[in-house]
């Protein structure tokens, strides 16, 4: 079992990890929505055939999926000696790095720098850091406005919502949603602008032109950074990220110590496997590449925050450190069952689906998210398509069994199997069990299965899954019948 | 302890196993060996899949098809006043009359209607055009704020696939990879073109 080396995990009261409800409650929420179900089963059954089409036309897939594991697993190995570098690197192109323990001290760095330049506002390129950490909250505590700039994540934060999807953080509005969020909350817009895609898309060019323009300051995340250059990269698709990371007289990027590869040349591996994985596309438009600060070009200033926040924790794991690999390219939430049914929210971490199931309860501590490991069916789907192999099913039954280990008092479930152990180590007890199980049949009055009313703790069980009726006669009392003693 | 200082304690400690790494096999597709023909018409089909327009002409007659990509980005009537280019681009290449970028504060930038480039390296297999911030590329701003972009590629420039496209660049310099024009897909995954880039991308091609 895990060896607890007392890492310290994120912690409590500041960022989005941790949901205001266990994931079964706000599942069941979920599955009530219609709407919701209908605008991710579409959105999902979309990218599904996109992906699968894009990475059918690659020839050696298998090898790179091969060699993206291969190389996360040899960042982690090294990644104290990556950072090193990283750290090295950027310093000497002009770049300054900031290490952050936690949530708490990325947000006081970010507000100190943003507070420096004079601006109290910034625009801010999609990243998942920054929402994992509350960063907004943090600079709106502070007097600072920030204005999200990718399309899905203006949609949410105008809509005062929160992202459900790694990738398409609004996956779960459907166009006509949109365009009421638009009407009700863009001063200038057009109100005869409709719930076409290109209008809408349009309508946030306009929004969002004057304020990239006037921007002093921009926050954005990374998708990679590499050791041995000091090379980051965003990879992107409107040119929000573009316009972030070059106009603004200051970049302030924050990072989390896991996004590294060690060498330029790795980047082929990675560039490969991100975009057809996540947006199913051959490439995506836009990837913007950069080293420090070049004279004349982009950003004056640059800094670089390299946040821990429950990831060394999490790297201590032998088993569950491979959750780190992840490049957030959400193929994982695309195929899976339990993602396409409840959507995002109901994981109430910024990292929902499968990665989320096992990324989330690590950084957190796993009773923090003890619910999480358990939302899966572990059917598989996600180490399938994962592009750097991550076993999370593996990963989240290694999760459940961290998290019953650390029960202090018996659960009824535990009861139940302890018993069954027993009767099961005991022929006797074992048919008389199942002549007791037998009387259940009464309770279906004829049907196939149990009603899903019994009562607790059975409810638990009825409530979410079918629990046939027992048989008539037993295996033994039927070999028995049928062969004699 | 400083943050940095703790940071790295606690990842020796996480990795108190210090797990052995096996060599790394790149047994993946790392040369695209096909024909310069072939990789410029698979280079033309990846970025016409992606809404971008392919012009091709002779290596001596780009002035004219850029005057043509200019044409079909902004329609026949494009005063040359509104279309800047980069400082580095080979003057036969300029059509008469266009502003050469000055190192104006960028956002001066955006009154342009169009911006003509040239690239560093273009990608056949995927469709992505390489600006590196060389004098021939231009600054990053050029080639994102007006709304047309006209990218110049010449044939030496095309190689087959990823690998061999990032071992041309030079990972210290300000690189923008660019497939297609600006796009979405963040409503209802339907991919729409131009957003915040240029919403208009055309591709001279010469060989």
């Amino acid at each position: 079992m895990t060896v607890f080396l007392g890492l310290p995990t994120a912690p409590r009261g500041v960022g989005n990890l941790r949901g205001d409800q266990p994931f079964p409650d706000a599942a069941r929420t979920a599955l009530r929505d219609g709407q919701l179900r209908a605008n991710l089963g579409h959105a999902t059954s979309t990218i599904r055939a996109k992906r699968a089409a894009v990475v059918g036309e690659v020839p050696d897939w298998a090898q790179l999926r091969a060699a993206g594991a291969a190389l996360k697993r040899a960042t982690m190995a090294r990644l104290d000696e990556h950072l090193l570098a990283l750290e090295e690197q950027v310093t000497a192109r002009g770049g300054t790095v900031h290490w952050a323990r936690d949530a708490n001290e990325a947000n006081e760095i970010v507000t100190r720098l943003v507070r420096a330049t004079g601006s109290d506002e910034v625009v801010k390129v999609k990243s998942m850091a920054t929402q994992e950490i509350g960063l907004n909250e943090a600079l709106e505590a502070a007097g600072i406005a920030a204005h999200e700039t990718d399309l899905a994540e203006l949609i949410v934060q105008l809509g005062h919502d929160k992202p459900s999807h790694i990738l398409v953080p609004a996956i779960h509005k459907n166009r006509a949603e949109i365009r009421e969020i638009f009407l009700r909350e863009m001063p200038a817009v057009d109100p005869e602008l409709t719930d076409e895609p290109r209008q809408l898309a349009m309508a946030a060019r306009a929004h969002l032109r004057e304020r990239f323009l006037r921007a002093r300051v921009a926050i954005s995340g990374a998708n990679f950074a590499v050791a041995k250059t000091g090379t980051l990269a965003v990879v992107e698709s409107e040119g929000n990220g573009r316009m972030c990371l070059t106009l603004p007289e200051t970049l302030i990027t924050v990072m989390g110590i896991e996004k590294l590869v060690p060498t330029w040349r790795d980047l082929e591996v990675f560039l490969q496997l991100l975009p057809r994985s996540s947006t199913g596309e051959r490439m995506n438009p836009y990837t913007s590449l950069w080293a420090g600060v070049t004279p004349g070009d982009g950003p004056q200033e640059f800094h670089l925050v390299l946040l821990d926040n429950g990831r060394t924790a999490t790297l201590a794991d032998e088993i569950g450190r491979e959750a780190l690999h992840c490049i957030r390219c959400s193929a994982c939430l695309n195929v899976c069952p339990v993602y396409e049914r409840t959507g995002g929210h109901a994981y109430g971490s910024v990292y929902p689906g499968p990665i989320g199931a096992v990324l989330s309860p690590q950084l957190t501590g796993v009773e923090d998210n003890a619910s999480l490991p358990y939302a899966s069916s572990l059917c598989g789907a996600c180490y399938e398509v994962c592009p750097v192999a991550i076993d999370i099913p593996s990963i989240l039954v290694h999760l459940r069994a961290e998290h019953v280990e650390a029960q202090e008092r018996t659960t009824v479930e535990a009861l139940g199997f302890r018993w069954l152990a027993k009767a099961m180590s005991n022929p006797r007890l074992w048919h008389a069990a199942q002549k007791a199980a037998g009387l259940g049949r009464f309770l279906a009055r004829g049907k196939p299965t149990m009603p899903a009313a019994l009562p607790p703790p059975a409810s638990k069980w009825t409530r979410t899954r079918d629990l046939p009726t027992p048989p008539k006669e037993t295996f033994t009392q039927a070999w028995l019948r049928e062969h004699g003693g | 302890m400083s943050a940095r200082d703790e940071v790295l304690a606690r990842i020796r400690t996480a990795l108190g196993d210090r797990p052995a790494v096996a060599e790394l096999a790149r047994d993946y597709r790392v040369r695209d060996d096909r024909p310069a023909d072939v990789l410029r018409e698979v280079l033309a089909d990846r970025l016409e899949d992606y809404r971008a327009q392919v012009l091709r002409c002779a290596p001596d007659r780009i002035a004219e098809a850029v005057s043509a990509a200019l044409d079909a980005g902004l329609g026949a009537g494009w005063r040359p006043a509104d279309v800047v280019v980069t400082p580095g681009l080979p003057g036969p290449w300029r059509p008469d009359g266009v502003t050469e970028d000055d190192g104006r504060p960028a956002v001066e930038l955006a009154g342009f209607a169009a911006a003509v480039t040239g690239v560093a390296v273009a990608i056949a297999e995927t469709g992505t055009l390489v600006l590196d911030g060389a004098a021939e590329s231009g600054r990053r701003a050029v080639s994102l704020l007006p709304d047309c972009l006209v990218c110049v590629v010449t044939s030496d420039q095309v190689v087959g696939g990823v690998p061999e496209g990032l071992a041309r660049l030079d990972p210290v310099r300000p690189l923008t990879m660019i497939s297609g024009p600006s796009a979405t897909s963040d409503i209802e995954l339907s991919r729409v073109e131009g957003v915040h880039g240029p919403r208009t991308l055309v591709v001279v091609l010469a060989a």
